[in-house]
């Protein structure tokens, strides 16, 4: 297993009460397989997905990314598994505006300590990867909103994550352009094997997903099998 | 500084105006800096430059403070000194602020009285009751060289040399015998003259002055300390310390504002970073980086343009002292003071919510 999140309980401040985010939700997610979850807003998608990011501490449950329980870890340690381990694709690109699209993906190689100029190449294989290596010495301004999803996905891979989580990678993007990131997205979990969660409102993205996991009211109700290539493999959601 | 490097490429507007910002104050600050100097020491350049550790003044009375302009010693006060245990050397040294002429130009001058021979004046063995040493402002202010002749309050002398560039209270120095120098000073209030104004000593680590002071009726300070008695000189220096401390004081707050701005306007980059995995530790030495490039660079400018005008000031009657302690030590407050306030500014990093990085539009 790649991504256990077990017995997650996740509670906002509400005025005087609290409000309950997460519901007891349990989900693992193995390398090579793509987790859809979807449901409407306010039903504890982006709350799963922080937890698994490692963004925010849940009340209760436990959190092993790759193995590591987070419980007890200190903030250092967690950037660090972040920055090595986990690969987010945020859902609007996020890109540094002062950067190339070589640079975007460069700096989490400098966030690593290695030297930035040594990333270079990689950079580029990634950037060829997600059909931008001609694009890697523009900046995020010049690029159309595609191109940028595109170098955010590739600047999460660029520490060979085990791990991606990717959140709304086509809300900003039409049909066309959205349908190629998610099936660049199916490519790259099934080829690195990372363990991908992917949260998304369009369901017509989950024919894609090996799983699907429905959230509704914070909790994880009902599970299907999606129709991507890997379907079969069941997870484990209750 | 990967980012930090590119925002300064990328912002080039923003880090060029509050550049420019930094190379004008460090200029100000490097300019009133050489001007206070020039200022000081056209104040007490004629002090500071005796060879001597300590300077005695007639006590004054009613609990007044030192000051050169009312201090009067008498030849018996001068005799107790001269006789004190631990004291080397005893000169009497009179000081009067007077007139100067020769030919059709008069000027200002202190007129600085010392026995022939005195180790106080320089080339004092040509000086006698009818000669006088001249310091270079002087003699360029009266036309005179060696051998010319000039009147002081009443007396004609000649030049025996012109040594130094002496300075009191903002006027240069003429070296007279304490004779000449009796004809300009005001008498005593029983009508006698004084023998002197101070007396400069040399000690050694056997001197008591409080013994000797309370035996004679003087009181005696250090040399240094000496200087807050010339009244000109307290007061001016003081304002012009405490307008430098000001436009550094206002420099750390500039910086700081820049630098909050910055860092608020960029929070959105910092918690996508810190949701990459950033530590919060290199997110600010990147930041404080960026502060120091800026800070470095601008006042490595506003220093050069400091000392280019300096430079520039040194021909004429502007009083500007162009020296590493007035250009560079400024430069190096400026950029201190400017790294605190950017840190003080920068700090709010740490309080920057990864999490704001989900779901964030940009």
């Amino acid at each position: 297993m790649s991504i256990d999140l077990t017995g997650i309980t996740l509670t906002y401040p509400d005025g005087d009460s609290r409000l309950t985010a997460l519901d007891e939700v349990t989900l693992h997610v193995p390398k090579g397989r793509l987790t859809a979850v979807v449901g409407p807003s306010g039903s504890g998608k982006s709350s799963l997905l922080a937890v698994a990011a490692t963004l925010i501490t849940p009340d209760h449950g436990t959190v092993r990314i790759d193995g590591t329980g987070t419980a007890g870890l200190s903030r250092r340690d967690l950037a660090e598994l972040r920055r090595r381990t986990i690969g987010i694709v945020f859902q609007q690109p996020n890109l540094l505006p002062s950067l190339t699209a070589a640079e975007q993906l460069q700096v989490m190689a400098h966030l690593d300590g290695r030297r930035p100029a040594r990333s270079r190449t990689r950079a580029l294989e990634l950037l060829d990867a997600v059909g931008l290596a001609d694009q890697a010495h523009r900046r995020p301004h010049e690029l159309s909103g595609g191109q940028r999803q595109r170098v955010n996905i590739a600047r999460a891979l660029m520490n060979d994550p085990t791990v991606l989580l990717i959140d709304e990678p086509t809300s900003a993007l039409d049909h066309e352009r959205g349908a190629a990131v998610i099936d660049l997205i199916t490519g790259l979990t099934h080829d690195r094997s990372t363990a991908t969660i992917l949260v998304t409102h369009d369901r017509t993205h989950l024919a894609a997903a090996d799983e699907t996991v429905e959230m509704r009211d914070g909790r994880a109700l009902a599970r299907a099998a999606g129709e991507g290539p890997a379907a079969g493999q069941e997870p484990v959601v209750t | 500084m990967f980012v930090a490097w590119r925002d300064l490429r990328f912002a080039k507007g923003r880090f060029a105006l509050m550049g420019t910002v930094i190379v004008l104050i460090t200029l100000l600050v490097g300019l009133l800096s050489g001007l206070t100097a020039g200022l000081g020491r056209q104040n007490i350049s004629a002090i500071t430059g005796l060879p001597a550790d300590r300077i005695t003044f007639a006590a004054p009375s009613g609990g007044q403070d030192l000051s050169y302009a009312d201090s009067a010693v008498t030849a018996e006060q001068v005799r107790r000194w001269e006789k004190a245990p631990g004291v080397t050397t005893a000169e009497p040294l009179g000081i009067t602020t007077t007139t100067a002429a020769a030919e059709d130009r008069s000027t200002g001058v202190s007129a600085l009285g010392v026995r022939p021979g005195s180790a106080l004046a320089p080339d004092s063995r040509a000086i006698d009751d009818r000669t006088a040493v001249l310091s270079a402002t002087a003699a360029r202010e009266l036309g005179l060289e060696p051998g010319g002749t000039f009147t002081l309050a009443g007396q004609e002398l000649t030049v025996a040399a012109v040594r130094g560039d002496a300075h009191f209270s903002h006027t240069p120095v003429i070296w007279t015998s304490l004779t000449t120098w009796q004809h300009t000073a005001p008498p005593l209030s029983g009508g006698d003259k004084p023998a002197a104004t101070v007396i400069a000593l040399t000690t050694t680590g056997d001197a008591d002055p409080a013994a000797t002071d309370e035996a004679a009726g003087t009181r005696t300070v250090t040399r240094d300390a000496s200087l807050a008695a010339i009244g000109s000189y307290t007061s001016e220096n003081g304002s012009l310390q405490l307008m430098r401390g000001f436009l550094f004081a206002i420099s750390a707050l500039v910086i700081g504002a820049f630098f909050t701005v910055w860092t608020i306007q960029r929070s959105a980059d910092v918690a996508v970073l810190k949701a990459l995995g950033a530590s919060t530790a290199h997110l600010l030495k990147d930041a404080l980086g960026q502060a120091l490039v800026l800070l470095t660079a601008g006042a490595a400018l506003g220093t050069g343009l400091a000392a280019a005008f300096g430079a520039l000031l040194g021909g004429t009657d502007v009083p500007f002292v162009l020296t590493p302690a007035t250009v560079l030590v400024p430069a190096a407050v400026m950029i201190v003071l400017g790294a605190l306030g950017a840190a003080l500014s920068i700090r709010r990093i740490t309080s920057v919510d990864p999490l704001t990085a989900l779901g964030s539009a940009r």
